[in-house]
């Protein structure tokens, strides 16, 4: 029986239920197979805050959001296209961010007294004109499962956990992707549960073919592959690519990477990640505490390795007196802040970029330290293995912002040749002859001359040094002078960085500036009304101290720069007092990405609203 | 520990306690115990076995933490409180260095609790001066966290209303595996501690009693004076009974979980009723004992190792973890760990 074929470019789907239905592990055999089926991807889930919320409260919804297309896609959605909800309360806290004319599928068997109460719904919304406007497509899924499996070894709870599968197997149909992907995995996570094996896979195909059989369904879609540079794909999330960006920095500069971390949402993935790369030589120390991690790892750079502190807000700040140490002995470490809402405890689960004016000033005294800032998951990697480059180069602490979104997001990852890494290895200081510890070369760094070494044994600390002999000097002109070579030796590192890169259109009246976890939602926004006859130009900032070098010049060009970050305008702060210039400012503190629409929105008002003609 | 290269060999020249020094200037106070305690390391450290390029001493904040200035080896005077964190990444990326802690009570005790008894926890192997003086020096004298309740400071003009941590009974409730008290006024005994603690494997602490003339002038005098110091202080030996006195003519013995002090003179005990030390029971209950003597007046003060037990060090284990994992995996490569998980080709 023929249904409707619609051709699509994109498409944002959520998955949601609770935390017990298994809506991340649906969404992300979802992400493999459409990844494997050669769409270009973003994803981000939602976990709740609480470990084990009840089933069927509102607090307790755990979503998954997935966006594919057959274009080059840089979010994960502003607005889901299609609703999975597995009970009334996933509906509940997801509706509002659904497109007007969104498909929602439900559980119907799920939308009972009991869980209609938890979900503080007074009527059943599949019965009321609530839902109005919507493509609202009911399916007694616990039933349909049910049935299924229905003289099937396993346990009735079982059965109950296999309808994510059903569900799964209808999208599969939906969207038009093989189920033989998720067999396989299936195959291999199940292999010593046969009965699940066989009970799961059933769900799955019987979803399938409901998808095929049901007169629910009268069109089906269709989203062509994407056109991929060539070449082998992971999907990775930031976090993920952090870690992976570590090893690779620590293999190419031929030294011991060390972790020293505390746990901290959102940040602990790299630490278990890493913990895993045992036979990569790497040395994971969980700390008792965020100030032993980060001493730890300025003990372990102190004896030669590629130090590494991981952490969250809370953590950077707990770390501030030693990170003005590593200042002052001049030892290479890089502290990586997944940014997450603030202050305080603030939303430990949900993304902001706050501590850009923590991580600049958050220090007594005159002590800059480099930072950076990744743009999207996979340049997590990138921006890992740049920060190693530059601590190392420059014997600084460099501090990496990435955030809440980047860490938990994902997206395909073009796998590099590891041969294509740059060698950023560094030579220990081994010579005795005209050794002083605080001597200089030519990037201003100085000598890494390690415990072990005979000949130059030396002392440091957190004293102020004399300038070349490195011995404590209280000298106030000697002060002044370390206060200024520190300060230069970081602001010489713009010459080693690239230039703000500026795309869109050049000679626009508006420049779009952002930095770090901001990207996707800025460039679709300037893609999008670029589309509709605007002309905007971009740029994007991963370097925030020092600014690339031109950076004056790009900002000076443009009428006007609109600055959209996630804070109440700490990026604008910046630029005002570095360059003298205003700044329109956008923020948003929901603990949300910015939907593209809400920047775009702006770009259009802010441009006349008459596509600038 | 010392493995062939970074221990001496035998036909080099032997070190000298000059070898160990900067030269740079001192600068504690005339008088201060500290100077004794320096001394005693640079006299020690020859014998440690290790090449100086070897050995590194890390320093929080506090009088105490000027120490690495005058050792001629690898320092590192760090911030407050945080010294053992900072060697403990030491120790982790070469483990084959020899890595001293000098410290204080307000250092160790106070800011940087939390990492001595995690230090003592995981057993890893660094080696802890302890220069307790019982007041803050370097802040010019407030009370710190082992002053005695009632002392009168800058801080507690009317007296102090906390009660002290005894360092000892810390580091032994912390899993510590080698704990032991000298005094700055006891140089043969403070370099015996040092010479035992370098040969010890994991976590050692040497709490040091040590006179602060400016601040805390005579706080240890009962241990120290030459007419009161035999009737006070007990030296522990491994398998001798805990004798003391001017003629030795005083013992402890052990009735029950309760120390008191017996008369050899009286007839009633002999030295065979005494406590024996045993510097190596595994049971920690005996050494927590002796750490609490310091509680009762009628008790003589000890001095010397209160225990020593072996435990794989933390340092160790993450090696051996790491190498078993290298062993049964091999050797990662960046392609293996790029191409660890789902990966698809577009072709
Ligand atoms: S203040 Fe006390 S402890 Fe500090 S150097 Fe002077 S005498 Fe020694």
């Amino acid at each position: 029986m023929g249904k409707e074929v619609q051709i699509l470019e994109d498409v944002t789907v959520r998955f949601a239920g609770d935390s017990g239905d298994g809506m991340q592990l649906t969404g992300s055999q979802f992400t493999n197979t459409t990844a494997l089926f050669g769409n270009d991807l973003s994803t981000l889930p939602d976990y709740p805050a609480e470990i084990r919320a009840p089933a069927g409260t509102l607090y307790g919804v755990s979503g998954f959001q997935l966006h594919f297309g057959s274009n080059d896609i840089k979010t994960p959605g502003d607005s889901p296209d299609v609703l999975i909800a597995m009970n009334p309360a996933a509906l509940k806290v997801n509706i509002k961010d659904l497109k007007s004319n969104a498909i929602i599928i439900v559980n119907t068997n799920a939308f009972d007294q009991k869980n209609l109460k938890l979900a503080q719904y007074e009527k059943n919304p599949l019965e009321d004109d609530s839902l109005k406007g919507y493509t609202v497509i009911p399916v007694p899924l616990s039933q349909l499962t049910a049935n299924a499996l229905e003289g099937s070894a396993i346990s009735n709870k079982e059965v109950g956990r296999s309808k994510n599968f059903f569900a799964l197997g209808m999208m599969y149909w939906l969207y038009n992707r093989p189920i033989e992907p998720t067999i396989l995995w299936m195959e291999s996570k199940f292999k010593n549960k046969p009965e699940i094996l066989e009970a799961n896979k059933k769900a799955l195909s019987t979803g399938y073919y409901f998808g095929e059989t049901t007169e629910l369904f009268t069109t089906r879609y269709h989203v062509e592959p994407a056109k991929l540079e060539k070449g082998f794909y992971r999907n990775v999330s930031g976090n993920e690519a952090t870690a992976i960006g570590m090893v690779a920095a620590a293999v190419k500069a031929k030294l011991q990477l060390f972790l020293g971390s505390y746990p901290i949402t959102p940040a602990s993935e790299i630490l278990h990640e890493l913990s895993r790369y045992k036979s990569y030589g790497v040395k994971t120390f969980q700390a008792e505490d965020e100030i032993s991690a980060i001493c730890a790892a300025i003990g372990a750079s102190f004896a030669g390795d590629l130090a590494l502190t991981t952490t969250s807000g809370p953590g950077l700040a707990l770390k501030t007196e030693a990170v003005g140490l590593a200042v002052m002995t001049e030892l290479p470490i890089v502290i990586i802040n997944v940014q997450r809402g603030g202050p305080s405890t603030g939303l430990p689960t949900k993304t902001e970029q706050a501590d850009l004016l923590q991580s600049m000033f958050g220090r007594n005294g005159e002590a800059p330290v480099v930072i950076l800032a990744a743009s999207t998951p996979v340049d997590c990697f990138y921006m890992a293995f740049e920060a190693s480059r530059i601590a190392l180069k420059y014997m600084v602490p460099v501090i990496l912002l990435t955030d809440g979104y980047l860490a938990n997001g994902s997206e395909p990852w073009r796998i590099p040749d590891p041969d294509s890494l740059p060698d950023i290895s560094v030579q220990f200081r081994t010579e005795k002859e005209g050794y002083y510890p605080y001597s200089r070369n030519e990037n201003l760094s100085r000598p890494w001359a390690i415990p072990g070494t005979p000949g130059l044994e030396h002392r440091i600390g957190g004293l102020e040094k004399a300038n070349i002999y490195g011995t404590v000097s209280y000298d106030t002109e000697n002060h002044e002078i370390m206060c200024k070579l520190r300060e230069e030796k970081v602001n010489k590192i713009a010459l080693d960085i690239p230039d703000l890169e500026v795309t869109g259109d050049l000679d626009a009246d508006l420049l779009v500036v952002g930095w770090g976890g901001t990207f996707g939602s800025i460039a679709e926004a300037v893609q999008r009304a670029r589309k509709n006859g605007y002309k905007i130009a971009q740029a994007h900032f991963k370097y925030l101290n020092p600014f690339p070098k031109n950076s004056a010049e790009v900002l000076k060009k443009y009428k006007s720069v609109l600055v959209p970050e996630l804070n109440l305008g700490q990026l604008s702060h910046l630029l005002r007092s570095e360059f003298l210039i205003d700044v329109v400012q956008l923020n948003k503190v929901q603990g949300l990405p910015f939907k593209s629409i809400e920047i775009e929105e702006r770009i259009i008002e802010i441009l006349g609203g008459n596509n600038g003609k | 520990m010392a493995n062939n290269e970074s221990a001496v060999s035998q036909s080099e020249v032997k070190l000298t306690a000059k070898d160990f020094s900067t030269g740079q200037d001192v600068r504690w106070c005339p008088g201060c115990g500290d100077y004794s305690i320096l001394a005693q390391m640079q006299r020690t450290a020859p014998d440690f076995g290790m090449k100086k390029e070897n050995i590194v001493y890390v320093s929080g904040i506090g009088c105490s933490s000027r120490f690495p200035y005058y050792m001629d080896t690898y320092g590192f005077h760090s911030i407050h409180g945080r010294a053992p964190a900072i060697a403990t990444g030491v120790k982790l990326a070469n483990p084959e260095l020899m890595v001293w802690v000098a410290t204080g009570d307000g250092d160790l005790l106070s800011i940087g609790g939390n990492h001595f008894i995690h230090a003592c926890r995981r057993n890893i192997d660094l080696k802890i001066l302890l220069f307790n003086n019982r007041i803050y020096g370097l802040t010019k004298g407030q009370y710190s966290p082992t002053s005695e309740k009632g002392k009168k400071t800058k801080s507690t003009p009317f007296g102090s209303v906390d009660y002290p941590f005894h360092p000892i009974s810390v580091a032994i409730g912390s899993g510590a595996t080698f704990v032991a008290r000298s005094l700055d006024r006891e140089p043969k005994h403070l370099q015996a501690m040092m010479s035992r603690a370098s040969k010890h494997t994991g976590i050692a602490l040497i709490e040091i009693l040590q006179n602060c003339n400016i601040f805390n002038d005579g706080a240890f005098e009962l241990y120290t004076e030459k007419d009161t110091k035999a009737d006070n202080v007990v030296v522990l030996e491994h398998g001798k009974p805990l004798v003391f006195g001017k003629n030795n003519e005083k013992g402890v013995r052990l009735n029950g979980f309760n120390p008191e002090v017996v008369s050899l003179e009286d007839g009633k005990f002999s030295l065979d009723d005494l406590w024996v030390h045993d510097e190596f029971d595994p049971d920690p209950t005996r050494a927590f004992i002796l750490s609490r003597f310091i509680d009762n007046n009628a008790l003589p003060l000890p001095i010397g190792i209160f225990m020593q037990i072996q435990k794989t060090s933390y340092d160790a284990d993450v090696e051996t973890q790491i190498n078993n994992i290298k062993t049964s995996r091999g050797e990662g490569d960046l392609k293996s760990l790029f191409f660890d998980g789902n990966t698809w080709e577009v072709a």
